[in-house]
């Protein structure tokens, strides 16, 4: 009896099969995908309910669903269907926007919708619990409980006798992971590959928003700015949900900390700029929000797996910050289901070892999670770049007014003139211009 | 919902309002659970000799405030739990985070 008491401290009897840390996208779909299994789960969340503790643009590509959820989109809490996206290089009083419209986008399977966390959280977090895991809420998940030799068999709670014994945990507790840090597999601080989002949710009533935008009452828009940041690297976004707008910016951390500047004056300038103040109009502050965003990219992940432990989602850096492209809960999502079945496969191996858990990182490689932050792994870098942030949107504006500025009686100044003018007043030279240019190329061709 | 008139515009006393939005006013839209416990604590002796303070300006919040002999104040109660200040802190010890106890802080509707 003696070896089995010594066997009931190792991972061997556990009384769990995984405890999933954080309701998040990227933990609900872990639990679902252990659920889906047969494994016994613990979802554990430390707001009241999933979703209450996070902040988003927000977009949510669904495409990640289709497989996991078949016809998702007749039942996803659904703000508004992505129909159109902008991107608007700016300056102080200037604009110039590329403007797509799809008619496919808004009829299924869709493209992007916009929704409130506090729903779309919940949401899949349900669809967990109806997969048969276990949602914990107002709990948190205080510090990993290790074995002698370290491997992580569970975690603390600050419930009364709280400890969760489990094979396996998941952290999918955000972009400050404390169960990473504790880890040893994130810094324990590091503002830099981390940006801020700061963003206000303006009421307007649906009609207003259907006219201002060109939009039928189910179709949004999506702008996405750059050139609106008082010159600290970042960007600025807008996005239409049924009855409201979300305005917010999102700032290099570390370049915030060095500007001085309060980070609500910048949404104020820009809820001032001549290009968006006529979209709000009248509109009411429903909420202020904020929240980390981990923007280093494929370069700044940390280990994914380690003995007893998985991590998903923004834990592992895994939002995708790549200038035209701004994902996140899609990552969060194909990376926790992921982790979910890699850790089914590792119960039924009966190896919850690093080594056993390796075919997680292995099946993100295969699918868009690693591949597209492997293929953009240098975008991060170019798209805070000093002259895309400071220097270019000015010079296309500059360019874009003197082309369409009529200057009679005086006869049309050639594009080429007009380049070199722009690019002069801006301080870009013409080596400069093309060395981006190849960057770009190699990073998104 | 807002008053609009035909033009889709909304009503003038409105727009003035929406523009004279104070921080106190943007505060007051979010939710918080206080705890009784301060899940931020702040040693203000080891901000004394802090020159830069990012955590002041930084702070989406604005829960930080230098006082006159040279250390931080903090109000933990309508706190994001954003991390910002921690993460811009470069001062070993000064700020000692954690999240609130289950349940508590910060409850965003939308998000």
């Amino acid at each position: 009896m003696t070896e089995t008491r010594l066997e009931a401290t190792g991972p061997e009897t556990a009384v769990l099969d995984a405890v999933v840390v954080g309701a998040g996208p990227a933990g609900s779909a872990a639990a679902l995908a252990l659920a889906r299994a047969g494994r016994s789960v613990v979802l554990v969340e430390r707001g009241l309910f999933p979703g209450s503790k996070n902040v988003y643009g927000g977009v949510v590509y669904g495409r990640v669903l289709d497989g996991l959820i078949p016809g998702w989109w007749n039942e996803v809490p659904v703000e508004r269907w992505v129909v159109r996206r902008s991107t608007m290089m700016m300056t102080g009083d200037q604009s110039l926007s590329v403007d797509y419209r799809s008619e496919a986008w808004g009829s299924p399977p869709y493209n992007g919708m916009t929704t409130y966390r506090a729903d779309f959280d919940s949401w899949l977090a349900g669809k967990a619990v109806e997969a048969g895991a276990q949602l914990v809420t107002s709990t948190v998940a205080t510090a990993l409980l290790r074995d002698a030799a370290g491997r992580v068999t569970g975690v603390q709670t600050d419930r009364p006798d709280g400890d969760l014994r489990a094979k396996l945990v998941v952290a999918c507790d955000g972009v400050n992971s404390f169960l990473a840090k504790e880890a040893g597999l994130l810094p324990r601080a590091e503002a830099e590959h981390h940006t801020l989002g700061v963003k206000e949710v303006l009421g307007l009533p649906p009609e207003v928003i259907n006219e201002r935008f060109g939009v039928a009452s189910h179709e949004g828009l999506d702008i996405e700015m750059v050139g609106c940041t008082r010159g600290i690297p970042g960007g600025g976004f807008l996005y239409t949900n049924a009855e409201s707008v979300a305005v917010g910016v999102v700032l290099s951390l570390p370049e915030l900390a060095r500007s001085g500047v309060r980070p609500e004056e910048i949404i104020t300038d820009l809820k001032a700029h001549p290009s968006i103040a006529p979209y709000l109009r009248g509109a009411d502050v429903k909420e202020y929000a904020a929240h980390l965003i981990p923007e280093g990219g494929y370069d700044t992940m940390p280990k994914l797996a380690m003995d007893g432990m998985l991590i998903a989602g923004d834990a592992a850096a895994m939002t995708l910050a790549a200038g035209i492209w701004l994902e996140g809960v899609n990552f969060a999502i194909g990376s926790g289901y992921a982790a979910g079945r890699a850790a089914d496969r590792a119960i039924t191996a009966g190896d919850l070892s690093e080594a056993g858990l390796s075919s997680y990182r292995a099946d993100l490689e295969q699918q868009f999670v690693l591949a597209d932050h492997k293929r953009l792994r240098r975008a991060p870098a170019l798209v805070l770049s000093d002259r895309l942030q400071h220097r270019y949107p000015g010079m296309i504006c500059d360019l874009v007014e003197g082309m369409f500025t009529v200057t009679n009686p005086t006869p049309k100044p050639g594009a080429v003139r007009l380049a070199r003018q722009a690019a002069a007043r801006h301080g870009v030279r013409l080596r400069d211009l093309a060395t981006d240019t190849i960057r770009a190329a190699r990073i998104f061709g | 919902m807002s008053p609009v008139d035909h033009d889709g515009m909304a009503a003038p006393g409105l727009e003035s309002r929406y523009r004279g939005t104070s921080f106190e006013d943007l505060m007051a839209t979010v939710d918080f659970r206080v705890a009784a416990r301060a899940h931020i604590v702040v040693n203000s002796e080891v901000c004394r000799s802090c020159t830069t303070k990012a955590c002041v300006t930084a702070c989406p919040a604005n829960l930080f405030a230098p006082t006159a002999d040279g250390g931080v104040l903090f109000n933990y109660e309508e706190c994001f739990e954003c991390g910002t200040c921690y993460m811009v802190c470069n001062h070993e010890g000064a700020l000692t985070w954690t999240y609130p106890d289950g349940g508590h802080g910060v409850e965003f509707r939308r998000g």
